[in-house]
């Protein structure tokens, strides 16, 4: 049964109601105190997202300082549940200009209830799309931003739009100025071992897109990925351009993409949602640019002192550079004075997460900056257990580079009225789970 | 942008309630609809505002949608309590389930849906009729919900007013919306009803497929879900399904991707060409890894769905072994399903780098996710045979680690691989032996007492060992005492040298005289008897082979994991258990409170009281507790109900009923009746109740107790539908007034074939009671058909034969009845008798009894009836003949509790 929820509640971290809704009537209203006194009470808190307790199950998911609460007494389906709640929450951050948080709710509870009773029918899903809710749920300070002038009267097609096959844009949009701005943001997460060895590596890349194009706008999108560049040569029978390819080891994409016509064309074609959104994500394993080399040492020197030694390399192009560069090595909890030595950027101890922290602002490609620093460990007698070393961990972002060598090769627009489009590309690698065990 | 709600929620002075129905009742729009706001936050807050209902629903009719909104939902909320009033509310809805405007016709109908009060139901059918059939689509998706709410609420009125056409005609619609939300409320219904009612044929298969290209991604989980029950005919469909199901793969939205592998997953069962297989599970992979980027509550969902597919597929996901690797910050239920994934894919080629992995766990910081690091490490030991040394090495090097729980862990596993593997690894005793003082946990103790027992002559010092734990066996957990039991036996047996027989005695003398656990005490008494009558039989005993144990990580049977697989994505598929284990809800038309303690107890009711009676038929030295109870049935035969006893203690009970004049019908004495409605559910109000025979008349015989704190008056009750078509004969009389505290008994006279329920015959009775002071009760009885067999049951022997050739061989029923044991020819027939079901005629076939009964229920519907058992051999096969064979299933349930005692 895709039922998703019989009842959902929002939370502080206290355990106060802020906002609750009650879909169905096979769960007491009185529910949300099991939950309290069975899961936000006790250690059970963060063991299991999914719970039952006595004839009913919960599912919950902390935002920022707000507990989500779902409940259900049938076999529901918890997939379509937390992704409700993800989709949700993010349509909420649309209405109220970013943050979702406690006070978010308290300022907008009658809002929240209108989305509430609109986007979920009896625990059924129902459209989710923050553009097409705009159009007829609209506040007092909360203005659509698509509608230039703020009406009280709903759009008289809204109904159609909300159910319509193209449920994500609406019709008779008009810009002056016909512009995408594609984004491609890709996260690098890596775990290697203490001795250099790769034991995963993995790049999730997302593209984004911002589309301020008038009337209906036909898309399509085409990318170096191995499959879609020989389909393209097998239909023109026209060998493929030189130039690097890769292999995308997986694709999903947004609701407004024709998947089967991905399947049987390997063409991605759309109708964009107005403004921004996400187009798709996609991962790669198999060769991947890793921008960063780390190289650690660390001795520890009888019971209180340590000497830590971090290389790091940067392998991306020499023009190229990284900024917000972030590397955390943990050190043991006891440490009690350090002292650093970089050549380049600025190290200091930061005693409550117990890593030494090297930032460096802007970091160019192909160049080796090093720290070295020497902990004292404060020496506590009764601590017979070894220090287990967690792994180094590292931030970063490289403008302009693509740790899968992703690119786009051409995105087409058309429309009836054949207007000209402006088309913007960014490339950006961010680090996502970037550990190195020493 | 953010909006400034929050000042509505600081009114807090007092009085509040009166200023507050000033401000709805103001003139003022603007000071109107602030009110409604700081009356719905003070609900938010929980605050009690019912009482401000009517001045509310007076702000519902207004042109403003915020406001009516708002109204809407105070009603949502409140009607229930208010259900009178509520009533005021049925003109406004109607009237805007008629608007221009189609957002406020869908409100309309959808908030009506909402209200569960009867009296707004009724009003519901007409504005729904409408908005089924209403030209915008927005209207029709929402009113096909409503129909789902509807059928929850009252399922007699969907059916009666042919909401379920019009809803299958939806599927049809021009609108995906409105066919996924068709699709959704009939998937819901038919789940609900035992009849089928939606049932996908090729055509709707078709039909939903393409609708699946155009509607929203929630509209596709429904489709998705809805299909996945479809059986296709033959590969060749099955292929064709798969091809258009496989695009959504691809889809953002991560329940649209499960429910598409659950529904491929459903159809390659079916698929015989092993190339399409393999290309298919190439295809499922990567979306199954890309689900792991996802939020960390997703991703354990999917985990566990993985961990059942990779179960019954296990090449899909056999190369992405690595991304299961846990990253350091993965929340702890994320890590430990990453785990038993890697466990499961744990394969020779890939061994050596898992084995890495889980050593680098096994020095983390959470205990529960080290212990179960080290736990794996053991089961891949017992997986893979050439990897066990690998594994054991390993388990060596965290040994030395010297951590207290690791080292614990490690021997508790450790111990297992022994059993694998005997007489391979036995060298690193020693090494374990050097840990053998910091134990302290039972089963770490337990599992090196087993090693030291186990190895006792090839460990040097294990009587010394051993003895070190003796001193405090007194204090140790039962586990522990059971194995140092054992191995002091195994010990002796081993090296039956002086100072092993010291330890055994005492242990033994520990074991019997000292301790209160039966459990120790009987297995030390049998060790006692063993050695003290065969030493040699004890060896053959106590050393005897043991069975080599296999690895348990895929643990689940076929079948469950069959059904498992058939609830990817749902809650089922998470907690790795059918549906119905943790679902209380069960298919019924009319909606039904938690009642779900009933039906086990009178389950266990019934076992009990067999048990009870099988017991005292086989051993005679209970006859003499036998004699009152039988006394009991001849003293007053046909109005005694032989009704199942509800338990062991009702069973007593009864036999003090003896001595209580049977014929007095107005106090309906006997076993306790079972407990309907707990007073938890009821508000305080319990019922009990049963039916029963009295004087050849159906009776529904009813016990009422107040506990709520108000005198309860104005009882009424009605049966739904039945098969049997039960009603009562007269109105519900329960004393004027039903004070706290006091409990009232009723024997409510019945009527049979009043309201037959269509539909195959089943054994649901269900009721509602109100009373003028609560809401209305629903609870579900079950029918037994013992109560139905009349006094004229009795056939002669000519009719009989007559009626049983005259009947055709289709009229004939049988049936196994495993587990029911005939002591005695006569005390059966007895039992029998007593329930109206009469003796014709017996004889005997090889050592076979066959014995010839009939009975009648209402209508003079006859059955004729052939039982052939063996005296004292469970199991009686039982041939029936009736002019209604679809009755039969509920006669061999009565039969079998007849039968049972």
């Amino acid at each position: 049964m895709p039922v998703a929820a019989s009842a959902i509640y929002f939370l502080n971290l206290r355990g106060d109601v802020l906002i609750n809704r009650l879909y169905r009537d096979d769960v007491g209203g009185n529910m949300v105190d099991a939950f309290r006194t069975h899961i936000m009470q006790t250690k059970e808190l963060g063991t299991c997202p999914v719970r039952q307790i006595g004839g009913c199950s919960f599912f919950y998911m902390r935002i920022s300082n707000v507990y989500i609460v779902i409940v259900v007494s049938s076999n529901a389906n918890v997939a379509c549940a937390f992704k409700f709640v993800v989709e949700a929450v993010a349509l909420f951050k649309s209405y109220f200009g970013g943050a979702f948080d406690e006070d978010a709710i308290r300022n907008n509870f009658v809002l929240i209830y209108e989305l509430l009773d609109e986007i979920m029918d009896f625990g059924y899903p129902q459209n989710l799309s923050p553009e097409i809710l705009k159009l007829y749920i609209t506040q007092e300070g909360v203005r659509s931003p698509f509608s230039s002038k703020p009406t009280d009267k709903p759009v008289p097609n809204a109904t159609l739009q909300v159910t319509g096959a193209v449920g994500w844009r609406r019709e008779g949009l008009l810009y002056k100025k016909n512009e995408v701005f594609l984004d491609i943001v890709e996260s690098v997460n890596l775990l290697m071992s203490s001795k250099g060895i790769v034991l995963r590596c993995d790049v999730t890349g997302k593209i984004l897109m911002k589309c301020f194009l008038s009337g209906m706008p036909d898309l399509k999108l085409g990318l170096n990925d191995k499959i879609g560049l020989e389909k393209e040569s097998q239909l023109k029978s026209r060998p493929t351009k030189s130039g690097k390819t890769i292999e995308l080891d997986d694709v999903t994409f947004h609701q407004c993409v024709n998947l089967t016509r991905f399947n049987s064309e390997k063409t991605v074609s759309f109708v964009p949602p107005d403004g921004e959104f996400e187009l798709m994500k996609y991962r790669i394993t198999e060769g991947v640019n890793l921008p960063f080399r780390v190289l650690p040492t660390i001795k520890e020197l009888g019971r209180t002192r340590m000497e830590v030694n971090v290389k790091v390399k940067s392998v991306f192009g020499a023009k190229m550079f990284a900024l917000g560069v972030v590397i955390k090595i943990p050190v043991p909890k006891q440490t009690a004075k350090t002292s650093f030595q970089v050549t380049s950027g600025r190290a200091k101890y930061n005693a409550s997460i117990d890593c030494l922290v090297w930032k460096i602002r802007k970091f160019p490609g192909q160049t080796e900056p090093t720290m070295s620093a020497e902990v004292e460990l404060i020496s506590t007698m009764a601590e017979k257990k070894s220090w287990t070393r967690p792994p180094i961990q590292m931030e970063f972002q490289v403008p302009m580079f693509t740790a899968s060598g992703l690119r786009v090769r051409f995105l087409k627009v058309w429309e009836k009225s054949g207007y000209n489009t402006v088309e913007w590309v960014r490339y950006i690698t961010k680090a996502g789970s970037y550990e190195i065990r020493c | 942008m953010s909006g400034h709600d929050s000042k509505y929620f600081s009114t807090t002075k007092k009085g509040e309630i009166p200023e507050l129905k000033d401000e709805l009742n103001s003139q003022y729009k603007d000071k109107k609809k602030d009110a409604v706001k700081k009356v719905i936050a003070a609900m938010t807050v929980g605050k009690d505002v019912s009482s401000l209902f009517t001045d509310v629903v007076n702000c519902m009719q207004t042109e403003n949608l915020e406001l009516k909104k708002l109204v809407y939902l105070y009603l949502i909320n409140y009607a229930k309590s208010q259900p009178d009033l509520a009533i005021l509310a049925v003109n406004t809805f109607v009237k805007d389930s008629q608007d221009p405007n189609p957002l406020i016709r869908a409100l309309a109908v959808r908030t009506m849906g909402c209200i569960r009060v009867d009296k707004i139901t009724e009003y519901l059918c007409d504005p729904l009729q409408r908005c089924l059939k209403d030209d915008d689509p927005y209207v029709r998706k929402t009113a096909s919900i409503c129909v789902a709410k509807l059928y929850d609420i009252n399922a007699e009125l969907v059916e009666d007013r042919g909401f379920l056409d019009t809803l299958k005609d939806l599927i049809s619609d021009n609108n995906p919306m409105v066919v996924a939300n068709a699709v959704a409320a009939l998937a819901e219904i038919q789940e609900n009803s035992s009849r089928p009612i939606f049932e996908i044929t090729s055509h709707t298969l078709s039909k939903l497929l393409t609708a699946l290209n155009e509607c929203t991604e929630w509209g596709q989980v429904f489709i998705l879900d809805a299909l996945s029950k479809y059986k296709a005919a033959d590969a060749r469909e099955a292929e064709n399904i798969v091809e258009r199901v496989t695009p959504r793969l691809q889809h953002a939205n991560c329940a649209v991707v499960l429910s598409a592998v659950k529904m491929i997953l459903q159809q390659m069962e079916l698929i015989t060409s092993t190339d399409v297989v393999r290309n298919l599970c190439k295809k499922m992979a990567p979306p199954l890894v890309t689900l792991l980027s996802a939020e960390p509550e997703i991703q354990y969902v999917a985990l566990r769905n993985i961990n059942l597919i990779v179960q019954r597929r296990p090449t899909i996901l056999a190369h992405e072994i690595k991304v299961f690797f846990c990253k350091y910050n993965d929340p702890i239920y994320v890590k430990m399903e990453k785990l038993e994934i890697m466990i499961k894919l744990a394969s020779d080629r890939n061994i050596d780098q898992v084995l890495l992995e889980f050593k680098e766990y096994a020095t983390e910081v959470d205990v529960d996710f080290v212990r179960k690091a080290v736990r794996a490490i053991g089961r891949c030991a017992i997986k893979l045979e050439r990897a066990a040394e690998r594994c054991i090495s390993v388990l060596l090097e965290l040994i030395k680690i010297k951590v207290n729980y690791v080292v614990q862990e490690a021997i508790i596993v450790i111990k297992d691989i022994f059993r694998r593997y005997p007489n391979t690894y036995e060298s690193i005793i020693a090494t374990l032996c050097e840990s053998l003082d910091t134990l302290d946990e039972p089963e770490a103790k337990a599992s090196m007492i087993w090693i030291i027992g186990e190895y006792a002559e090839r460990i040097d010092n294990a009587d010394e060992l051993l003895e070190s734990f003796l001193e405090s066996f007194p204090e140790e957990p039962a586990l522990v005492q059971l194995q140092l039991l054992t191995a002091t036996v195994k010990l002796f047996l081993k090296k039956p040298t002086e100072g092993p027989q010291q330890m055994i005695q005492v242990v033994l003398n520990n074991a019997t005289v000292e301790t209160d656990n039966p459990d120790l005490r009987d297995r030390a008494y049998i060790y006692w008897r063993l050695l003290s009558t065969d030493p040699e039989a004890a060896k053959d005993v106590v050393l005897a082979e043991k069975p080599v144990i296999s690895d348990d990580s895929n643990q689940l049977d076929s079948s469950l994991l069959d059904e498992l697989l058939a609830n990817i994505a749902t809650l089922s598929s998470v907690y790795h258990k059918p549906p119905e284990a943790f679902v209380t809800r069960v298919k019924t038309a009319i909606q039904r409170p938690e009642d779900e303690e009933y039906p086990d107890v009178a389950e266990t009711g019934y076992s009990e009281s067999s048990a009870h009676a099988v017991d005292s038929n086989t051993s005679p030295s209970a006859s003499s507790s036998n004699t009152p109870y039988a006394a009991t049935r001849q003293a007053a035969p046909p109005p005694a109900p032989p009704a199942p006893v509800p338990d062991l203690l009702g069973d007593l009970i009864g036999l003090d009923n003896a001595l209580v004049p049977a014929d007095q019908p107005t106090t309906p004495t006997g076993p306790p009746l079972p407990v309907v409605l707990p007073a938890s559910t009821g508000q305080g109000l319990q019922i009990s109740a049963q039916l029963t025979r009295r004087d050849g008349q159906v009776f529904y015989s009813m016990l009422f107790e107040n506990n709520s704190q108000v005198p309860l008056d104005g009882f009424m009750i009605q049966f739904n539908k039945n098969t049997l078509g039960l009603a009562a004969a007269s109105p519900l009389q329960v004393v004027p007034q039903l004070q706290p505290g006091t409990s009232a008994s009723v024997l409510l006279p019945m009527v049979l074939f009043q309201n037959i329920s269509p539909g195959p015959p089943n054994s649901l009775l269900q009721v509602a009671v109100k009373n003028s002071q609560q809401p209305v009760w629903y609870f579900n009885d079950k029918i037994s058909f013992i109560v139905l067999f009349s006094e004229d049951g009795r056939m002669e022997r000519t009719t009989f034969l007559e009626t049983w050739k005259s009947l055709p061989d289709s009229n004939e029923v049988t049936k196994e009845l495993p587990g029911i044991v005939v002591n005695s020819v006569e005390a059966t027939l007895d039992r029998l008798a007593a329930s109206n079901m009469f003796f014709i005629a017996k004889r005997r076939h090889a050592n076979q009894e066959v014995l010839y009964l009939s009975a009648k229920i209402p209508r003079g519907i006859p059955f004729l009836i052939e039982l052939t058992a063996v005296i004292g051999i469970p199991g009686v096969k039982c041939a029936i003949k009736t002019p209604s064979p679809e009755m039969a299933p509920l006669f061999f349930e009565a039969l079998e509790v007849l039968l049972k005692g």
